[in-house]
Parts: structure tokens; sequence; C-alpha cells
């Protein structure tokens, strides 16, 4: 239903292609096209023209350098300013100094306030803390007995009286005294940011318990309210931080830029799931990318960091864009890869992965059946699936316990993809003689998150190089991952 | 399934040795891009407030903060409930009424409709036909292009079925469903309340099985109804839960069975193909599904397009439940989903009393947004 900017940016960039450098009615175009997509992430209409305004301004009489093509540049300067507005840096959470640290939770009717009251609770405990929470909503029903069956799963405590609100927080204050527990979340009930009355209760249940830390929990999916719902809320508690809930739907996320310009502080944890382990803190310049329609790939990059060795994935990108990949090297690889999560969640983290192909549900079940497949084989056959017919096709299905028809798909989809990366080593190969493009500086710009480094040589040191890049290029540019092969036959799951 | 994990893999094995490539190799001080006017990236930049977001933020600060007027304890209608929450549009209507008609009346039209959610392309297209009518009718009055917004946004939200349906035999199915937290239990509670003193037998099914304490509140709402509740144990299968709400509602010859689910992204497959199998397991008895609510909160952004056309794709959605429209919050978002999917709105939520729920209506809807 969205556009990525970049897609919306691909009209506009070739009528400019072989200009040298952009005029003002040139960017006035891609301007229109940057407020578009802005807005159709729910980003504040008063925010958005002031980001318009700083766009244009680094936009005008910008130089097109041979590295970045026209809407790389441009998508580089709104992904910066995205990202120096939404903060740029994590949000510190450290305990209080003196006593117990103390966290009030406000926001909306149906935010996620009690979820992520014991979210936030299994972070701390993971910190080595001893949570409490106290249940101050006593208007919605059942409120309290969700906190305590939230609670009965992460072994907290939750402490919660009948009285009113107010009391309520100060017994439950009193309560985590008598226990000793040093970090306690109070959960409150949602309330509309216009209701005065309401106000008034929270800010007085804030004057009970002093919290070190006030959090706003807003929905990813807000729209252009959200600017109102944070600055009441701000006037009255004056808050510390948001957390940004349902982040693991397809919303884009821009309310959280607008809450930021507005109440100017940072947005310190996200949560990205149902289970109460979904939660971390918030890492601004991602959601950037986000707003932009460009999927999260840094998250992606840093998981990758984590598994994989240097070297080892070196050679195996080597081997895979010289045709020369073998199953073995294709097992080894899907081996590494599974400890970054699953891979239905890799795959969503990618940038201009069409819907339907996120959607199919990848189970690590499917995972195990490939991985029987291959186990299956002689180490000849990992070698050369070429040599596989017939018989050899049978004892693999008998031996894996899976159909002759399975074990062929995957070795047919197997090759497949290993002409199709062989295609794309060899075409990045010539490219990369042809323009020495410099891809190497730009991506590790994209992986520093830094902003602002593009580099025009530096090219051609590793050949290699070359052969993986040219989906890394584009990713640069954030227009998605037009590298990756369009991925058909998704209905022979 | 087998050809998505074997790309998957090649292309995070790329990703993940493209990285390595870089930090063997990149590093080095490199350029800043040509014209940035922001020499170093980093903490620097991070630290220093920039000329301009200032001002950026004090405007958006500035902007008209709707001022909490007391609503009186009588039963909310429609208008009275929606007409605290309208400053913000007001302002630019006032602006725009008692003027000419120039390029800066458009400006601000479109400004107020994108404000309320209405949504960049809707409010491009509402205001194509509204400028069309308006050279049409050689209008120069401000006045009288908001009364052409009017009446196209009314034409816009016309011609629509909100009636509540039955089935032809009892008991009659009404599904409710939803993304998590936009006041599905909430809006069943109300409902039971509204169609027990209707005069109808009204069972209501707790299919919310997953959120801890979910069939509690219903529970509770059950009791404030009057009216019988079936649950299962949490955790236990949605479908089996309704389908033994539904044929317990048979058995006593109840009229109405409210179904809850569970909230869920619309981006979640295998929950969706779960609501999917709730549909059609609850018409395995001798109930019919007469209406499929998605309930919907009025705060939700441009994704609210996205939730109906995935839910509908899943289930048939038949009406759309706007809930919380007593905020601040326009819910402008429903014109699209009018429009683009067919949908209508049938019924709004105002509040977290038993009464505040009421049927939609159009011509207040609008009025309301454009209330001066």
């Amino acid at each position: 239903m969205f556009e990525t900017l970049s897609d919306r940016f691909d009209g506009i960039f070739t009528r400019l292609r072989g200009k040298g450098r952009l005029s003002e009615s040139d960017v006035d175009d891609v301007l229109k096209e940057i407020r578009l997509a802005l807005l159709e992430a729910d980003v504040n209409f008063e925010v958005v023209r002031s980001l318009q305004g700083r766009i244009r301004e680094r936009a005008v009489g910008v130089e097109l350098s041979g590295a970045l093509n026209p809407s790389q540049q441009i998508i580089k300067i709104v992904n910066e300013e995205l990202t120096f507005s939404l903060g740029g840096d994590t949000m510190k959470v450290v305990p209080a100094q003196k006593g117990p640290t103390v966290i009030l939770m406000a926001g909306l009717q149906g935010s996620g306030k009690t979820t992520n009251s014991a979210k936030l609770a299994l972070w701390f405990k993971k910190q080595g803390r001893n949570p409490i929470m106290i249940g101050c909503d006593l208007q919605r029903p059942a409120a309290v007995e969700q906190l305590r069956t939230l609670g009965g799963q992460i072994d907290v405590p939750v402490f919660s009286e009948a009285t009113d609100p107010v009391s309520a927080a100060a017994a439950g204050m009193a309560e985590a005294k008598n226990l000793g527990r040093d970090v306690i979340i109070c959960d409150t009930a949602g309330r509309l940011a216009i209701d005065a009355e309401l106000m008034e209760e929270v800010r007085q249940i804030s004057e009970a318990i002093s919290p070190t830390y006030t959090f706003l929990v807003v929905d990813a999916m807000t729209g252009q309210d959200a600017v109102t719902v944070a600055e009441n809320f701000h006037d009255t508690l004056a808050l510390d931080g948001v957390i940004l809930t349902k982040l693991d739907g397809d919303a884009r996320g821009g309310a959280a830029l607008s809450v930021k310009e507005v109440v100017g502080k940072p947005i310190a944890f996200a949560s990205t799931g149902e289970k109460l382990e979904d939660f971390d803190q918030f890492h601004p310049e991602r959601l950037a990318g986000r707003i932009l329609g460009m999927g999260d790939m840094l998250t992606l990059i840093e998981k990758a960091e984590e598994v994989f060795e240097a070297e080892e994935a070196e050679a195996a990108a080597a081997k895979l864009l010289d045709g020369q990949f073998t199953l073995d090297d294709f097992l080894d690889q899907m081996q590494q890869i599974k400890k970054m999560g699953p891979i239905g969640n890799l795959i969503g983290m990618m940038p201009g992965v069409p819907k339907e192909i996120k959607d199919v549900e990848i189970g690590d079940k499917e995972v195990g059946r490939i991985e029987g497949i291959i186990h299956s084989m002689t180490v000849e056959e990992r070698a050369k699936p070429e040599i596989i017919d017939g018989s050899r096709r049978n004892r693999i299905a008998a031996g894996s316990g899976v159909s002759a028809t399975e074990v062929s798909q995957l070795i047919d989809q197997f090759k497949q993809m290993r002409k199709m990366m062989k295609q794309m080593g060899g075409f990045g190969t010539k490219k990369k003689r042809g323009g020495a493009r410099g891809k190497k500086g730009k991506k590790g710009k994209k992986g520093r998150s830094s902003g602002g480094r593009v580099t025009a040589k530096g090219g051609a040191k590793i050949p290699k190089e070359a052969m993986a890049l040219p989906d890394l290029e584009e990713l640069e540019g954030m227009p998605g991952f037009k590298g990756l092969p369009d991925l058909p036959n998704l209905n022979d799951k | 399934m087998v050809w998505v994990i074997i790309v998957a893999v090649a292309a995070v094995v790329l990703i993940g040795a493209g990285l390595f490539f870089f930090r063997g190799g990149g590093g080095g001080a490199t350029p800043p891009l040509q014209g940035t006017p922001r020499p170093q990236a980093g903490t620097s930049v991070l630290d220093v407030p920039k000329p301009g977001q200032e001002s950026g933020a004090t405007d958006v600060l500035d902007a008209p903060v709707e001022a909490p007027v007391e609503a009186p304890p009588s039963k909310p209608t429609f208008r009275d409930r929606l007409a605290k929450a309208r400053g913000a549009f007001t302002g630019y209507l006032t602006a725009i009424v008692g003027r000419g008609v120039d390029a800066q009346t458009w400006d601000q039209l479109e400004e107020a409709l994108i404000r309320a959610d209405v949504g960049v392309q809707t409010t491009q297209s509402v205001l194509e036909s509204v400028k069309e009518k308006a050279t049409e009718n050689k209008v120069t009055e401000g006045a009288e292009v908001i009364e052409l917004l009017r009446s196209e946004l009314k034409a816009r939200l016309s011609g629509f079925d909100r009636s509540l349906a039955l089935a032809d035999t009892s008991p009659s199915i009404w599904l409710f469903v939803g993304v998590n937290g936009v006041g599905k239990t909430t809006t069943i509670g109300k409902l039971a309340k509204r169609e027990s003193v209707g005069g109808k037998s009204v069972v209501l099914a707790a299919g919310d099985t997953f959120r801890a304490a979910a069939a509690e509140q219903l529970e509770m709402w059950a009791e404030r109804a009057g009216t019988e509740i079936v649950r299962g144990a949490e955790g236990a299968d949605p479908s089996s839960v309704v389908f033994d709400a539904v044929e317990s509602a048979a058995s006593k010859g109840a009229d109405l069975v409210l179904a809850d689910t569970a909230g869920r992204l619309h981006t979640k497959t295998n929950l969706m193909d779960e609501l999917t199998k709730v549909r059609r397991v609850a018409e395995k008895g001798e109930g019919k599904v007469s209406e499929v609510l998605l309930v919907l909160d009025a705060t939700t952004g441009q994704n609210g397009l996205t939730q109906a056309a995935q839910f509908t794709e899943a289930v048939e959605v038949t009406g759309v439940v706007l809930s919380k429209l007593d905020g601040s919050a326009k819910g402008g978002i429903v014109i699209a989903i009018h429009q683009e999917l067919g949908i209508p709105v049938k019924l709004v939520g105002l509040g977290e009393g038993a009464d505040d729920l009421v049927d939609f209506d159009p011509d207040e809807f609008v009025d309301a947004l454009l209330a001066t």
C-alpha cells in the first residue's frame, strides 16, 4: 500500500540523471515526494514542515558526486535529518542514585501500558534488579488481574489495592520498601490527554511516587494526534522518555518522530512482539530507515556481525558469487544464520522484500527439513548436486524422511540460486570495472550509521568487494533490496 | 518456502560478508558529502541543537491545544462528545471562512484534513472534486468552499448500510476483530448491555484466550450487562471457545453471540489464519456469523487502512467500530476505509462507560469534523 521513498524518487530522478547539480525546482519536486512519504508514515504535519525546510537547505545545490546517484544523495540527507530528529543516541536508563528506581507508565487506553510494565520489569530483572509492579489501573475491568498474571509469568511481585489510584500508588511504594525492591514500576489506567480530571489524577500519582523516570507509552500506529497526546502528557507529567509499542506491525512509526520533536525526549524502549522478551532499548537511527520504508537493515547487519567470522563470511560470499557454493557451504551458513534468530524474522528486516514473502511463515521445522535432506547426502553429492540421479534422490528422500519431489525441489532451487548469484557476481564485477564506485566507503557509512560520509575513491583494492556489493550499493541508497533477485515460486512452499 | 530460505541464506551471507569487506578495508577518513552544511557526523551533531529545530518544536507546541470542556453527565450524543475535541480543525476553518478563495485556502484545507488523519491521497482526491465544483459554481467565498467540502465528504460517506445484521435463524454471531489495544473487549461489553437492554438475549464468547485476564475483563462486562458468558482456559483454542458459546446460545435459544478475539497485528500470518479458523468454526454449529466488526482506534493513522484491508482478507469484515473518538483524534482514516474498501463504520465508541457506544452517523461525523 505504501511505496517506499526510493520508489517515489525513481521517476523524478530518471529525469535528473546526467545533471551535475540539483536546481531549486528539482529539489522542490523531490521535497514534494518526501513530504508525501513522511505524511503517509504519520509524521505530524508541523514536523514534516520543519523537516522539509531543513532538507531543502541541505539539498539545494548539492553536487552530484560520482559515487552516489541523486536519489541516493537526497535519501541520505533525508535519512540523516530523520535520524538527527529522532535523537541519535540510544537513551541510557540508569538506576536512581539513591533509593529505588521508580518508573511511572502513562498513556492512552490500549497503548500497551500494562503489558509493557511487565516487559520493562523483565528487562530490569535481566539487569540483576529486583522489580515490583504496582497496579494503579483500577478503572479498566481486570487490569490488575492482567498485571498479576504477567507478574506471575516473570516472577515479579505485584501490589495493588482496591482504594483509589493515588492511595494504591502510595501504598505500593511502602510495600516496595518493605520488600526491599529496588525497581518500582507503576502501571496506570489509560486516559485521554484531554480528560482534565484523569490527567490531574495521574499528576497526583506522580506526586505520590516521585518517579525517576516517567514514560509515555505510545502505539506505533498512532496518527497525527500523537502530538496532542504527547504535549498534554508532557505538560502534566514532565516525561523522561517514550516507550514505542506494537512496532512489530507494518506501521511506519512516524508518530515517534512527532513525539520526539514535540517533547524533546528520546524514545527509550521499543516493544516488538507479543512475548514479554520482545522488548529492548530503542535505536533511533533504525526508525529513520523504517519511516522511509527501507526495513530494519541495521539490525540485520548488527546481527550478522555477531555471528559471522569475517574471513569465513568473505570466503562464503566469494564462493557464492563465483558459482562455487556447495550444499555443504549452504548448510554451514544456514547454521550460522540460525543463530541470528528465526529466518522468517530476518527476512522481515530486509528492505524491499515483497510483503507476500515476508508473510510466508518460515518455521524452524522447515529449516530442519532442509538440513535433514542435506545431511542425507554424501560428501560428493553435496559438492556436486548435479550427480544426484533418480536412485540417489530416492535414497536421500528415504534417509531424511521426505518425498523425492522435495529433494529435487531443494536441489533445483539451490542450483537456480547459485546460477543467479553467479550472474550477480559477474554483473557486479563488470559494473565495478566500469565505474570504480567506491562501494566500500558507502556501505561503511551505513554500517556505522553516522552520516555524511561518502567516498568516491577507495574502491579498487579487493576484487571480491565488487562482487558482494551490487545489492549493498542499493542498500546504501536504501532503496531496498533490488539486488535481491525477485523471488518467484512463492506457491511451492 | 524452501526457495525463500535458500535465497534468504544467500542474501544474509552477502550482507554479512559485505560488512566485513568494509571493516577490513574502509574506515579511513572520507570526505563529507559536498554541500553538506553539517561538517561532522557523530555525537557533536546530536548534541548541538540545530537552528530551526527549536523553532520547529515551538511551532508544534504552540499549535492549538483543545481546551478540555466538562462534558455533561447525560447520555452522550455523537456530536457533543466530538465537539470538545475539535479545536485543531476549528483553527483552520475560521482562517478560511470570511476570506476569498486562493491558494492558501486550499493549503489550509489540505493541512486540516491531513491533520485529521484523512491521509494524503484521500485528501487530495477530496480537494480535487471540491476544486472542480468550486470552479463550476464560480465560488469566491471561503465559507462556500467549506460547504462544498462538507457535501463532498458527506457524499463520500453516504449510501452504506450501517445496520447490524442478524442471521435468519438464531443465534446470530457478531465477531469482533482488530489489532491489540483498540478496545474490542470494551466494545463488546458496551454492546452486550445495549443489545440486552434492547430485548435480545446475548451470550458473550471470551475468545481472547491469549492476553492475560482478558476473559476476566469480559466477565465483568457480562455481569454489568447481565448476560451469559462462555470462557475457556487461558491459552485454549479460541475457535473452540467461540464454538462452545454458539452451542450454548443455541441450546438456550439465545439471539446473539458476541465473540471476542485476541488482539493481533494484521502482519502476523499465523494469527490471521487462526482468526479465519475462528470464523469458520463458529459456523460449524447452528449459528451464522452475520457481522464481523473491525474495532479501530480513532488515534490510528494511515496504518488503519492496511489493517482494514488485511482483516477483510482474513475474515470479510462487514463493518468498523471506531473506538475512542472522544479523545482529540479525529479518525479521518475511516473516510479512506469507506472509499477504498467499501467498509462502513457502524458504531462509535465515546468513552469507557456502558452507554458510551452509539451508532455512527456520517453527517454528524462530517459536521463535527468541520465544526467552527
